[in-house]
């Protein structure tokens, strides 16, 4: 695996003030190093500033400051290295399962017998098999970002970055999700920046746990998961994950008082 | 009746056609029952009459094919115009900068007053008669089809391009895909206004089309007609409406239109 690593350095981002008002600064200079295969979660209160780092990360919007560095080389746009899934669904309504799977591969002008062959593997390894000639519509939401999960995965790209992927999806759903990207991730062990607000699953995937402040958004603690792979859903009951849970709690409840101080 | 309930479709077609019917019996009872004199309005009957005469004394059928070509060639020159700009200003903004001011402007100049102008620069031939549908329509397409086309959702376009697409490639497979559906509805509203055009163009210096026979039943008071001539275009604009509605529905099956 030619795995890379991921250093961002500086990164800072205000976005100008609306109607000449002072500009929002959503994120302070944040310093973070992701070695390859690891798998990362940045936890934060809502509008900390989290989908802000990861679109930097991902090359869809620029920092003021600072830069992003995939192995020594600047991040200045998006590419097929960095594979995204987002909180909303974004799958193309106009293309099945299948077709939306095989976007990124057919973008890289890979043969249709290679593109099928690809496509079929992740329908499989992400439980789609039967829906590969849905339309969008209708799927259920963890079906949507399944294949949103699987057209990421099927680009094998350098790096995973999920902006609370799990987020709008009922807690059932939320868990067998959670359950499949694990194993997903056991696997392949591909680098992931995954953005969530929940604390559970924070500590369920990961081996470190970023905990942001609230707005201005920056690093304010860094929690080392030291569960060992494979994982299932049992640990979530065991003692040690408690105890992390129960750091996490103090460390997030203060920045959600925070930010809802803010916002009051 | 409950306030949004959809009805079924078998419901939806018969009260679709009692309208229909109630128009005729109106028409009906207005005419036979001599509450309008025929001079002004015609009976059902008499307009049958008059209908059949024409298609087959008067030779209204190349009438009527005349109209078919000049409507749907000033359409197709319209839409082969206005469907690629309107793309472009849609996914490209300086590109809308540049044309989206004029075309505000000429969106509101009157077609049918650009007629004496056109029979000045093109005659009173087939070219005026297309010019008139063109100008009727172009500008409002591509106006459409750039609102339709900037209407494309940022987050698709977002994640085409953390799959490795670039910009062509986000308005091939991205913009284009996104907006066909509501640009087929477009078209197929704008092909209803070129009716209204194509009958102006012929109401002044055309020796064929159905606007033609109008203006000649006119001189002749044939209100019978007339009035056939105007259902003649009502019927095949409701025939082209549902092929296009139909048309629509099997090429874009991922949407609910
Ligand atoms: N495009 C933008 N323009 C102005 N402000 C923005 C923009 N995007 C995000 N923000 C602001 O930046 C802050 C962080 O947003 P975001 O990164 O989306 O937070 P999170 O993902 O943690 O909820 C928020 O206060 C938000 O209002
Ligand atoms: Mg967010």
């Amino acid at each position: 695996m030619s795995a890379k690593t991921l250093r961002i350095e500086g990164v800072t981002r205000s976005f100008p003030g609306q109607r000449g008002g002072a500009p929002t600064l959503a994120l302070q200079p944040t310093e973070l190093s992701v070695a390859p295969g690891e798998f990362v979660a940045i936890l934060g209160p809502s509008g900390c500033g989290k989908s802000t780092l990861l679109r930097i990360v991902a090359g869809l919007d620029q920092p003021t400051a600072g830069r992003v560095l995939l192995d020594g080389i600047t991040v200045t746009a998006p590419g097929p290295d960095r594979g995204m899934v987002f909180q909303s669904y974004t799958l193309f309504p106009w293309l099945t399962v299948e077709g939306n799977i095989r976007y990124g591969l057919r973008e890289r002008g890979l043969p249709e017998a290679q593109q099928a062959e690809i496509a079929a593997r992740f329908i499989a390894r992400t439980g789609l098999r039967g829906f590969e000639n849905h339309w969008p519509r209708q799927l259920s939401g963890g079906m949507q970002q399944r294949t949103a999960l699987a057209r990421a995965l099927a680009n094998d790209p350098e790096i995973l970055l999920l902006d609370e992927p799990f987020g709008a999806l009922d807690h059932q759903t939320r868990e067998l999700m959670q359950e499949l990207l694990l194993e997903i991730w056991e696997a392949d062990r591909k680098t992931v920046l995954f953005v969530t607000h929940d604390i559970d699953e924070a500590i369920f995937l990961a081996n470190r746990v970023l905990v942001m402040s609230a707005r201005p958004g920056r690093v304010k603690a860094e929690v080392p998961v030291p569960l060992a792979y494979p994982r299932d859903w049992r640990m979530k009951t065991t003692p040690e994950f408690g105890a992390l849970k129960a750091r996490l709690m103090g460390e997030i409840r203060d920045e959600v008082r925070k930010a809802i101080a803010a916002a009051g | 009746m409950e306030p949004l309930k959809p009805v079924s479709p078998a419901t939806r077609v018969v009260l679709g056609a009692g309208f229909f019917a109630v128009f005729i019996a109106a028409w009906a009872a207005a005419t036979y029952g001599g509450w309008v004199p025929p001079l002004f309005l015609a009976s059902p009957g008499r307009t049958l009459l008059a209908g059949w005469s024409l298609l087959t004394e008067f030779g209204f059928l190349g009438d009527i094919a005349v109209t078919i070509w000049r409507v749907v060639g000033g359409f197709l020159i319209a839409a082969a115009v206005a469907v690629p700009l309107g793309l472009l200003m849609g996914a490209f903004k300086p590109i809308e900068a540049f044309f989206e001011p004029f075309l505000s402007f000429a969106r509101y100049l009157p077609a049918s007053a650009f007629i004496p102008l056109l029979i000045l620069w093109a005659g009173v031939g087939e070219a005026q008669k297309l010019s008139v549908i063109v100008i009727g329509s172009v500008f409002q397409l591509v106006i459409m089809v750039a609102g339709v086309a900037g209407a494309t959702r940022p987050d698709l376009v977002e994640a085409a391009r953390t799959l490795g697409s670039g910009r062509l490639a986000i308005l091939r497979r991205v913009v284009i895909p996104a907006a066909a559906p509501q640009i087929a509805e477009t078209l197929r509203l704008v092909l209803g206004w070129a009716w209204t055009y194509v009958i102006v163009a012929e109401l002044i210096g055309a020796t064929s089309g159905i606007g033609h026979m109008i203006m000649d039943s006119q001189r002749l008071l044939d209100t019978g007609q007339m009035i056939f001539g105007i259902a003649v275009i009502g019927i095949i604009g409701l025939v082209t409406d549902l092929l296009f509605k139909a048309a629509n529905r099997r090429l874009f099956p991922w949407a609910v239109l």
